[in-house]
């Protein structure tokens, strides 16, 4: 069974569709990537299973439940984290207090307290300039830190299915290259789901894995990554000059 | 020169709990909650027997101070919670234009609830009388009602920054007030955060209430709306939704009004809040943005 699936998924915002009758589903332990132009509701496609954003239509199920049209705290609870565009530290609060805003869902659960403090130097092991700077406010770390630590406050929930939108961001390359570095290892090391959002498919062909294309709010490409890349298939799809 | 000093800040802590209470509540869902006022006058008429009589009839008030205390706290609290479950809860995505519409409306009818029971004529009730004894501190009488005003305004004041600062709730309460969505994404849950604001707002509706009686000596229907004002003032210029910056500002009006009181030339003193205003303006103008601006004011979608 699938851990995430969505079918016939569409999004409005007031008379504008952002997204139109989408389907996918993922397995546990897979990568895939979305990506596509600006506009073609990636984004929205995101908020939509984290709950933030409500669908006009359609079913998304996770890890054997259905979430459409449950509140973002419920759907946190089944395993599922989100990294939101842009961001999003809470710049006022510490480093330390961003990771563990994330751990009171499992407050009720017997012996949360130390998992927390487990979960907390593990991320402090692949992220160890995170532990430099724990006391200090979230809001003053670099863009490329700052990306480290919503990774880490991600992992904190200790998740199933981690979604990152746009990680490359405002982030110069060479930074770029080490978060997804990070990325990658984590990946191994804990058999995370990812499912990330890029604008460009670069990334996706380096770093090889699953590939949907969006355009207009829909789907247009969904196949290997690697093989998708080498070809001028997509490079149609993306730009959307179809016959000609 | 003390009684100055003790005068402004015991003013000022009025308005700094005040400016509190509304700061927490537009912190997590950007309301400016304009009943908070009216849920100071009730908690003030929680001390008396429904009656429309001249005479006061004191019901909770003869309870000894520390069950009075609790009792008038958990009463704001329990008010409240009751607004946001009846009322605010189905304005959770609505703007906040609404939201404040929402607020004045339910000002209104806990006011004319309190008129029903009570009628609108000013009541005299004698709370505490023990506490009008004047102390006498480095050679300057003070009452010790306002030597306890103070204290406990800065113990109120510190508890609550203990509680934000050291417990789980407070630094989900921090989350929120930050970016509430991202906080949710996260697991924290909406509802146990919004009603926890909710409840210590009305609590320190409560306090308020518990000083304002002690001080004046009387319960009148309209008092709320004008703590209400200046404390919405304070949280304006302090920069909405920061904390700090309304206590900051709260004692700051505080201190103004009393020091204005006793600066201004005598034909100017009726003139006071105008001057008082005036300032206001200029604060504004000079720092629009409050005194310290809050993160995470940006729009929540």
């Amino acid at each position: 069974m699938s851990l995430l699936a969505l079918s016939d998924i569409t999004i409005r915002y007031s008379r504008l569709t952002a997204v139109r009758d989408v389907s996918f589903s993922m397995d546990e332990g897979e990568i895939l990537f979305i990506t596509g132009p600006n506009g073609a509701g990636k984004s929205s496609l995101l908020r939509a299973i984290a709950g933030v954003t409500p669908v006009a239509g359609g079913r998304i199920d996770l890890a054997g439940h259905e979430i459409t049209g449950h509140a973002p705290e419920n759907i946190a609870r089944l395993g599922f984290s989100m990294v939101p565009e842009g961001r999003d530290v809470f710049g006022s609060l510490t480093t330390e207090e961003n990771l563990l805003v994330g751990t009171g869902m499992h407050a009720r659960e017997r012996g949360w307290r130390s998992r927390a403090a487990g979960e907390l130097e593990a991320v402090y092991a692949t992220f160890p300039m995170l532990k430099e700077r724990r006391h200090g406010q979230a809001g003053l770390l670099s863009g490329g830190q700052q990306q480290m630590l919503v990774i880490g406050r991600a992992l904190m929930t200790n998740p199933r299915l981690v979604a990152i939108d746009e990680p490359s961001l405002g982030l110069a390359p060479n930074i770029n290259d080490q978060v997804y570095e990070r990325l990658i290892a984590l990946r191994a090391q804990r058999q995370l789901t990812l499912l990330i959002v890029e604008q460009s498919s670069a990334r996706a062909m380096m770093v090889g894995g699953r590939m949907i294309l969006m355009r207009g709010g829909q789907i247009v490409l969904d196949g290997d990554a690697r093989t998708l890349g080498n070809g001028e298939a997509i490079q149609a799809a993306y730009f959307g000059y179809e016959d000609h | 020169m003390l009684q100055i000093l003790f005068d402004a800040l015991s003013l000022g802590s009025l308005y700094a709990l005040g400016a509190l209470g509304i700061a927490l509540i537009f912190g997590v869902m950007r309301l400016v909650n304009f009943a908070h006022g009216d849920v100071i006058a009730f908690c003030v008429f929680a001390l008396l027997w429904p009656s429309t009589d001249a005479m006061a009839i004191v019901f909770a008030g003869q309870l000894p101070w520390y069950l009075l205390v609790p009792f008038v706290l958990l009463c704001g609290a329990g008010l409240s919670m009751l607004c946001e479950i009846v009322v605010f809860r189905r304005f959770r995505k609505a703007n906040p234009a609404t939201m404040m519409i929402a607020s004045f409306a339910l000002g209104f009818v806990i006011r004319y609830f309190l008129l029903m029971l009570f009628s609108s004529r000013p009541k005299s009730i004698n709370l505490l009388p023990e506490l009008s004894q004047p102390v006498e501190i480095f050679g300057a009488r003070l009452p010790l009602l306002q030597l306890i005003t103070i204290v406990a305004t800065m113990l109120i004041l510190l508890g609550l920054t203990v509680f934000l600062r050291r417990t789980r709730f407070g630094l989900e309460m921090r989350a929120a007030a930050e970016n509430f969505s991202m906080a949710r994404m996260l697991g924290v849950r909406a509802n146990r955060v919004i009603m926890g604001a909710f409840a210590l707002s009305g609590a320190l509706a409560g306090a308020i209430a518990l000083i304002f009686v002690a001080q004046t000596g009387t319960a009148d229907i309209q008092m709320g709306a004008a703590i209400m004002l200046m404390a919405f003032i304070a949280t304006v210029i302090g920069g909405l939704g920061s904390l700090a910056g309304a206590v900051l500002a709260g004692f700051l009006l505080g201190g103004a009004s009393v020091i204005m009181q006793v600066m201004l030339p005598i034909d100017a003193r009726p003139f006071r809040d105008a001057f008082v205003y005036g300032a206001v303006i200029l604060v504004l103008l000079f720092r629009p943005q409050g005194l310290i601006s809050a993160r995470g004011t940006k729009e929540r979608v």
